[in-house]
């Protein structure tokens, strides 16, 4: 047994609206810069629907993820030869047109157009290089089912759920899927990545890039099945979702999650076992790689694993936030929460509680009581278009697991309705379900009131545990020649914010002083253009 | 006209191999975040898909081609009983079809970078120092290889090589190379600004072929405390 941590997310889709701030406040504070136009570490997608990048999920196409070949995990695109093969032309590159064309509209033509007798317009202008774009997709296109029946045909899980669900889409149910980095227990755009600059990290398990080692072979783009690594083409790199990890790492939660307005995210630690992860991927059925990982998972309650765990160096804390986890709660003691399609065989590490609410909705609307068990239960099995749907997405088409979920969330709707009525609860409602009243109203707590320290349960072990000395130095983007913002551009903020977003973009190198960073141009910021100071060593007998 | 000689030939190439490994360490030591390839495939697939492979697999067997005829003396070869007229159809066959892939790649490549509005805003200055100097040595070598081919004609594995061997014994041959015909000291001399600019362009990229990636296992993980010692000590 080899334990290892990992911060793992749930999201609750029976409360997400679709509003799409996670998405906004995420790209403003990672992807508002130039060769990351198109890019959205945090997406939120309508479902059924295309998705983003169009048809993702189609890995006939994309060839992401992993797949076995004679028992042995290989990536989906081929070994490690048959990569090299490749080198200089990536055949499965998403192309910008499937994510989308970037643009922005020619708000000077409004003041600087010549007196007329038309009222000037601002036209559409391609972010890329600037022509006149014609706008035919966008992130969204769409969203709430925007487009109609043609835009579904694009959606690679309703094409394998059965014709005549295809063909009723005037009975159609949607829900959205808000989807970021997954950080894979088995990652295999890290797999794939043939600098080594991609990796997972020891003490959370966050995927991430060294930006300093990649060298843009774009193998890892086309090689995540979720398409969440995404190619900067102005600086070449690739980049992903970071789970914010210098927000993690101060014990914060990620901007997606702290600015949600459902309260839908859940963030937590999971322990698991390393030396079953491998095996655990290489499950030979599709619909068992849900069962498989759950075994992955380790109970931190049990005193072997504590054991075993602080033998491998995990903080106290570490196993003391595990024991509290909502997201530990939500996946291995209710059973509500599921991967995302865990037949890529990447072991997923953001979970989702499947939405009951198109199987109310379509309860209410025949005249039925939404809220009644038997009702509930009686209709989520017979609405199988939803239940299909949902598990091609979850739980390689098992519809069993993905029922089960549904099931305990109806009942947890009915026993609470009980409760808030005065009435007294049926027992055998929580008895279907194979859980407790006690555990229902545990659920009830974490899904429905979902209190701010009850969702984030993130320990800021970095400076208590495992005795890095250096671990006091704050946020690690702060290193000399990092990335970060320094605290130069948080001054900026002060005076204007023009000035602060100019302070982003250009170098964050002080005028003078802090000896630390003299001689160090941040190339993270750089335009490309011009001799930036720093860039070079200074001259000698110039002074610093 | 002498001292030009000893100039090009015989200070020249140290000068520029001087360049090329300090400019190389220091592109390494402070612009390690600029070494990429630059790719636009993003913008651009169908042409790079035909014409990346085809300019980067002919330039490998260039290459190879390169240090067989300059490394090897030709002794060596007549002492394996490899005739001079099979050395040189050999040389033109495999030789010829590298070089004219790589030319056709390149030209291909090119006129993609051109054509397509976005890629040509993608490029940087230094490309265009690098694309023509690339260019005309390509074209040089090829002609040089196919006029080469003659009985009879310019042999560069008594002059070329003999100069290039002699560079690396600190005593540079100069009258071989200044006996060497005008095309070869063309493609000789663009060739050696070619190795001056590499550090400073988007040629680097040559130095992170990930020939590791055959031995390293799949996943790969990092500690954040190792990697901030790093960054300390840096």
């Amino acid at each position: 047994m080899r334990v290892m941590a990992q911060i793992a997310m749930v999201m609750n889709l029976d409360k997400c609206i679709g509003c799409h701030t996670c998405s906004v406040t995420c790209k403003q504070t990672w992807t508002n810069r130039s060769g990351t136009e198109y890019v959205w570490f945090n997406n939120v997608e309508t479902r059924p629907g295309q998705g983003y990048p169009r048809g993702y999920e189609d890995q006939d196409r994309w060839k992401g993820g992993w797949r076995l070949r004679g028992g042995r995990l290989v990536p989906r695109s081929g070994g490690r030869v048959r990569r090299l093969a490749r080198l200089f032309a990536n055949p499965e590159l998403p192309m910008l047109d499937d994510y989308y064309q970037p643009w922005t509209y020619d708000y000077e033509n409004l003041t600087n157009a010549p007196l007329g007798d038309d009222v000037p317009t601002a036209a559409p202008r391609s972010l890329i290089d600037g022509s006149p774009a014609s706008i035919t997709w966008g992130p969204n296109w769409d969203d709430d089912l925007g487009g109609g029946p043609e835009h579904l045909a694009g959606d690679p899980v309703l094409r394998r759920v059965s014709q005549e669900v295809r063909l009723e889409y005037e009975r159609s149910f949607m829900f959205y899927l808000p989807r970021i980095c997954e950080h894979c227990l088995n990652p295999s755009c890290v797999a794939v990545c043939p600098s080594g600059a991609m990796y997972k990290r020891l003490e959370d398990g966050i995927v991430l890039v060294d930006q300093d080692r990649c060298r843009g072979w774009r193998m890892c783009v086309s090689g995540c099945p979720y398409k969440k690594v995404y190619f900067n083409h102005h600086s070449g790199k690739a980049e992903k979702c970071t789970l914010c990890y210098p927000r993690i790492e101060a014990g914060e939660p990620t901007v997606c999650s702290e600015t949600c307005v459902g309260r839908l995210r859940y963030l937590g630690v999971m322990l698991y076992d390393a030396d079953r992860v491998g095996e655990a991927a290489a499950t030979a059925r599709e619909e068992d790689l849900y069962p498989a990982q759950l075994d992955c998972f380790l109970s931190p309650d049990d005193p072997e694993v504590v054991a075993a765990a602080e033998a491998a160096g995990i903080p106290h804390d570490w196993i003391s936030a595990a024991r509290s986890s909502p997201v530990n709660a939500l996946i291995t003691r209710y059973r509500v929460a599921l991967p995302l399609h865990p037949e890529y065989r990447t072991m997923p590490m953001v979970w989702y509680v499947p939405p009951l609410s198109p199987v109310v909705d379509a309860l209410a609307g025949t005249g039925h009581d939404g809220e009644d068990a038997d009702n509930l239960f009686g209709a989520i099995d017979a609405l199988r278009i939803p239940l299909e749907y949902l598990a091609g997405l979850f739980t390689a088409g098992d519809t069993v697991p993905v029922e089960r979920a549904l099931c305990r969330l109806a009942a947890m709707r009915s026993h609470m309705r009980a409760l808030n009525l005065g009435e007294e609860p049926d027992p055998a409602i929580a008895a279907d379900v194979g859980m407790r009243p006690t555990d229902i109203e545990e659920m009830y707590r974490l899904l429905a009131l979902a209190k701010y320290d009850e969702r984030y349960v993130i320990p800021t072990a970095y400076a208590s545990g495992a005795g890095h000395a250096d671990a006091t130095g704050g946020c690690s983007l702060d290193v000399p020649g990092g990335p970060g913002m320094s605290e130069e551009v948080f001054a900026g903020l002060g005076t204007s914010m023009g000035a602060a977003a100019e302070a982003f973009h250009a170098s964050p190198l002080p005028a003078g002083g802090d000896d630390r960073r003299r001689g160090r141009f941040n190339l993270f910021g750089w335009d490309g253009r011009g001799r930036p100071d720093g860039l070079f060593p200074p001259r000698r007998g110039e002074a610093g | 006209m002498r001292h030009l000689q000893i100039a090009l030939w015989g200070v020249l190439p140290y000068l520029v191999l001087v360049l090329f490994v300090a400019g190389s360490v220091w592109r390494y030591r402070y612009d390690r975040f600029g070494m990429t390839t630059r790719s636009s495939q993003l913008h651009e697939s169908r042409l790079l898909r035909v014409a990346g492979p085809l300019f980067h697999y002919g330039l490998l067997f260039v290459i190879a081609g390169h240090v067989v005829g300059l490394l090897v003396p030709e002794r060596l070869t007549e002492d394996m009983h490899i005739t001079e007229s099979l050395y040189r159809a050999n040389a033109l066959v495999v030789g010829g079809l590298a070089g004219v892939a790589a030319v056709l790649g390149l030209a291909l490549l090119l006129w993609r970078r051109l054509r397509v509005r976005a890629i040509r805003q993608a490029g940087v200055r230094g490309d265009r120092l690098v694309y023509p100097v690339l260019a005309t040595v390509l074209l040089a070598g090829v002609a040089a290889t196919l006029l080469g081919s003659r009985a009879g004609s310019y042999d560069y594995r008594l002059g070329v090589s003999v100069w290039f061997r002699s560079l690396f014994e600190l005593e540079p041959d100069v009258p071989a190379m200044a006996g060497a015909p005008l095309l070869f000291q063309a493609h000789t001399l663009l060739g050696i600004v070619l190795f001056a600019l590499w550090p400073f362009s988007r040629l680097v990229h040559a130095f992170g072929v990930p020939l590791g990636y055959l031995v390293r296992p799949y996943v790969v993980y990092r500690s954040r405390a190792t990697l901030a010692d790093r960054n300390g000590t840096r």
